[in-house]
């Protein structure tokens, strides 16, 4: 057989090819996965979102060690705004991103999304309560968080079981709820489930809306104040959620209690941080971590370890669930073995994560993206730390309802 | 609706209204005088909102208190912002001007940014969660102590220009640039005493203003547009016009909220400022140009 210079060059390419592809096989089994994180770490949002970031800062040395996966974060600050949260997910995109996690804020998540679902790469929700995100029919966005209508009902079950336990019964609420996609979501689902709940004692005697970028909420509490309820029902984020306490201080309303049925503000550090001994007796029914959990023990070490002055029970529900957001990531690049979106898509739906970090049951995700069965808890702050004080299974300690507070108006 | 309720909602009105037209007078001051818009208002009213705290965190400085220092270091940034940057703009194109103090904006919320980061800070003093009852009636403790000392500026920057000679020295500048060339006045020097003074009354704003809000890098552009909607309600270059304007934003705001929808409060201030450009474009104290 003669050796032409055809045939030679055939030989060489072969050879080159079968030379580099060990080098091949090995560069894709060190890849990364590059995961977009996307948060309001600025604007007025920015506390809450900087305590999502702890989060996900902790977990790639988390996941490695737990899954042996390499994950880079890509963080982009959506500066609390829905138009630069949905140019930021365009750019990680651009920039290569797998997967995209975000984006605690429902208006800017539902943004996000939208980017997503166009350009086919999947977004893992890890805050975000407004239903629509998961019933556009999206085959790339997936949600481990309770929707509003879960977490309405959730938080309105739980101001029954309060009501129980301290042998309570409040004739009347006034619901304050901030003018904002999340808030108009809770709002919907409080007016279409709390006529249901007949074993709840109260009616809404007034509800008030407010701009979530107030400056000023002197008439809100004024209205509130004069609506003579004997307690609030209040869906509110951080910054006002301070500016509402404060003013029911200055305006001497002592209602028997702030309860919020499933909104963030009154278990964050910095309500704690500004306004001492006044943020005491708010209670939260929110979403939260389960301190037994094993998992939670591993996050909460890595926390402190990256956080030494700081505490996890202020950041519990914004770790634990963006925390979960980039194991789902995680756990479906493991089994998929391949950063391609559509296969890491298929990955994540096919997600069952028993042993998680916060309450309920497995991570598994719905036709529509969706985690079913979060479970929520009744969070009381007290002496600057908030504590479980229901269900009795995973209580700290026990409510007190009325606050001590308590002067009827 | 209760009596005391509507009471205790147009006394807040008129409190927040005083202390908007504190924020706005430094505003109106500049422009009445060195014709120059400050499009920077805001954000040097949230320098001297962090100055404040900054005080207070080290030597707990009441906020009262630091308004004599955050005042007099304003008044010396006020005079180098305008001798050093502001002045060789004057005869250009407002657009220039406009872009100019624009960009002085940027550059302070971003270094803002870069040195405090995104977080709010806010001071903590004893009697910013009290309250005065007079019956069934609440006065803010923080809002009234902020209105006194808007009423207070206002007086003393009235009285400055009606009675010394550098305070009619400014006005004649005001009222008649060249005029005021001729008779041998120094012009630029007596714009840059004046936009120190305009930013002096943004520093007393914003030591008063950092006992009702929190304070942010993001803060500035709100406040920048309040006190535009302020002064343009009252009339540009009016000392009391800024005060007027500011009670009937704040006034307004407040009846909004109570009898219409507390969310839509901010669309009846800007329904406000439509209304007055329409029936009297100069403000309501506004002279004619």
């Amino acid at each position: 057989m003669s050796f032409d210079r055809r045939r030679f060059n055939q030989t060489l390419a072969a050879a080159t090819i079968s030379s580099l592809a060990p080098f091949g096989i090995v560069r894709a089994q060190s890849s990364k996965l590059k995961v977009g994180v996307l948060l309001p770490r600025s604007g007025v949002q920015g506390f809450i979102g900087q305590s999502c970031q702890k989060g996900a800062d902790l977990a790639p040395a988390v996941l490695r060690e737990m899954l042996g996966v390499d994950i880079e974060l890509m963080n982009a600050d959506t500066e609390s705004n829905v138009d630069t949260a949905r140019t930021r997910a365009e750019r990680l995109i651009q920039e290569g991103a797998h997967v995209l996690v975000g984006a605690f804020d429902s208006g800017q998540t539902a943004a996000i999304a939208q980017v997503a679902e166009q350009r086919g790469v999947p977004l893992v929700v890890n805050v975000a309560a407004a239903p629509q995100i998961t019933e556009q029919g999206y085959k790339f966005v997936f949600r481990n968080f309770q929707t509003a209508i879960d977490l309405v009902r959730n938080g309105l079950d739980l101001i029954g079981d309060l009501f129980l336990a301290t042998h309570t019964v409040p004739r009347t609420a006034v619901y304050m709820h901030v003018n904002d996609t999340f808030g108009q979501a809770m709002t919907r689902g409080i007016g279409a489930l709390l006529p249901r709940r007949t074993q709840l004692p109260f009616k809404i005697v007034d509800t008030i809306s407010y701009d979530p970028a107030a400056r000023d909420l002197t008439v809100e509490i004024s209205k509130a104040k004069a609506s003579g309820a004997d307690f609030l029902l209040l869906v509110c984020r951080l910054n006002d959620g301070i500016l509402l306490r404060r003013e029911m201080v200055k305006q001497r309303w002592n209602p028997m209690g702030i309860i919020s049925p499933g909104s963030p503000g009154m278990y964050e550090e910095q309500y704690f941080k500004t306004l001492g001994k006044y943020s005491d007796y708010s209670i939260s029914n929110v979403p939260w971590y389960n301190p037994k959990a094993p998992l939670t023990k591993i996050v909460e070490k890595a926390f402190l370890k990256q956080n030494p002055k700081d505490k996890m029970v202020f950041h519990a529900l914004n770790v634990g669930f963006t925390f979960e957001a980039l194991l789902v990531a995680a756990d479906a690049y493991k089994r998929a073995r391949s950063t391609d979106p559509k296969t890491l898509a298929d990955a994540i739906r096919q997600t069952n994560i028993t042993s998680k970090m916060t309450l309920g049951a497995p991570i598994k995700f719905n036709a529509k993206g969706q985690v079913e069965g979060i479970d929520s808890a009744c969070v009381q702050n007290f002496g600057g730390i908030p504590r479980v004080v229901l269900p009795a299974a995973a209580a700290e300690t026990k409510p007190v309802f009325p606050a001590p507070y308590f002067k009827k108006t | 609706m209760p009596l005391d309720l509507i009471v205790n909602v147009v006394v807040a009105g008129v409190l927040t209204g005083l202390v908007y037209g504190l924020m706005a007078l430094g505003l109106s001051v500049i422009f009445g005088v060195v014709r120059v818009v400050n499009f920077a208002h805001g954000e040097m009213m949230t320098v001297a909102m962090y100055a404040t705290v900054l005080l207070f965190a080290a030597f707990r400085l009441d906020p009262f208190l630091a308004v004599v220092p955050v005042a007099a270091a304003f008044f010396v940034l006020g005079y180098a912002l305008q001798a050093g940057l502001i002045n060789p703009f004057i005869t250009r194109p407002e657009h220039s001007q406009f872009i100019l103090l624009v960009a002085v904006a940027m550059i302070m919320v971003n270094v803002l940014l870069v040195v405090f980061g995104p977080d709010a800070r806010s001071v903590q003093v004893d009697y910013q969660l009290e309250s005065w009852a007079l019956g069934p009636i609440l006065f803010d403790k923080a809002r009234v102590y902020a209105a006194s000392l808007a009423l207070a500026t206002s007086a003393a920057l009235f009285a400055f220009f009606r009675f010394t000679l550098t305070g009619k020295a400014i006005r004649a500048c005001a009222d008649n640039w060249l005029g005021a060339k001729v008779v041998g006045l120094d012009v630029k020097r007596y714009y840059a005493l004046t936009f120190g003074l305009g930013s002096a009354c943004v520093a007393v704003a914003g030591c008063m203003m950092v006992l009702l809000v929190d304070v942010t890098p993001q803060l500035g552009p709100a406040y920048t547009l309040l006190a535009f909607v302020i002064v343009i309600v009252g009339g540009l270059g009016s000392l009391t016009g800024a005060l007027l304007g500011g009670v009937l934003i704040g006034l307004s705001e407040a009846l909004a909220g109570l009898f219409i929808a507390p969310s839509a409060k901010s669309m009846f201030s800007f329904g406000l400022l439509i209304l007055v450009l329409l029936l009297r474009p100069q403000g309501l104290l506004g002279k004619k140009s």
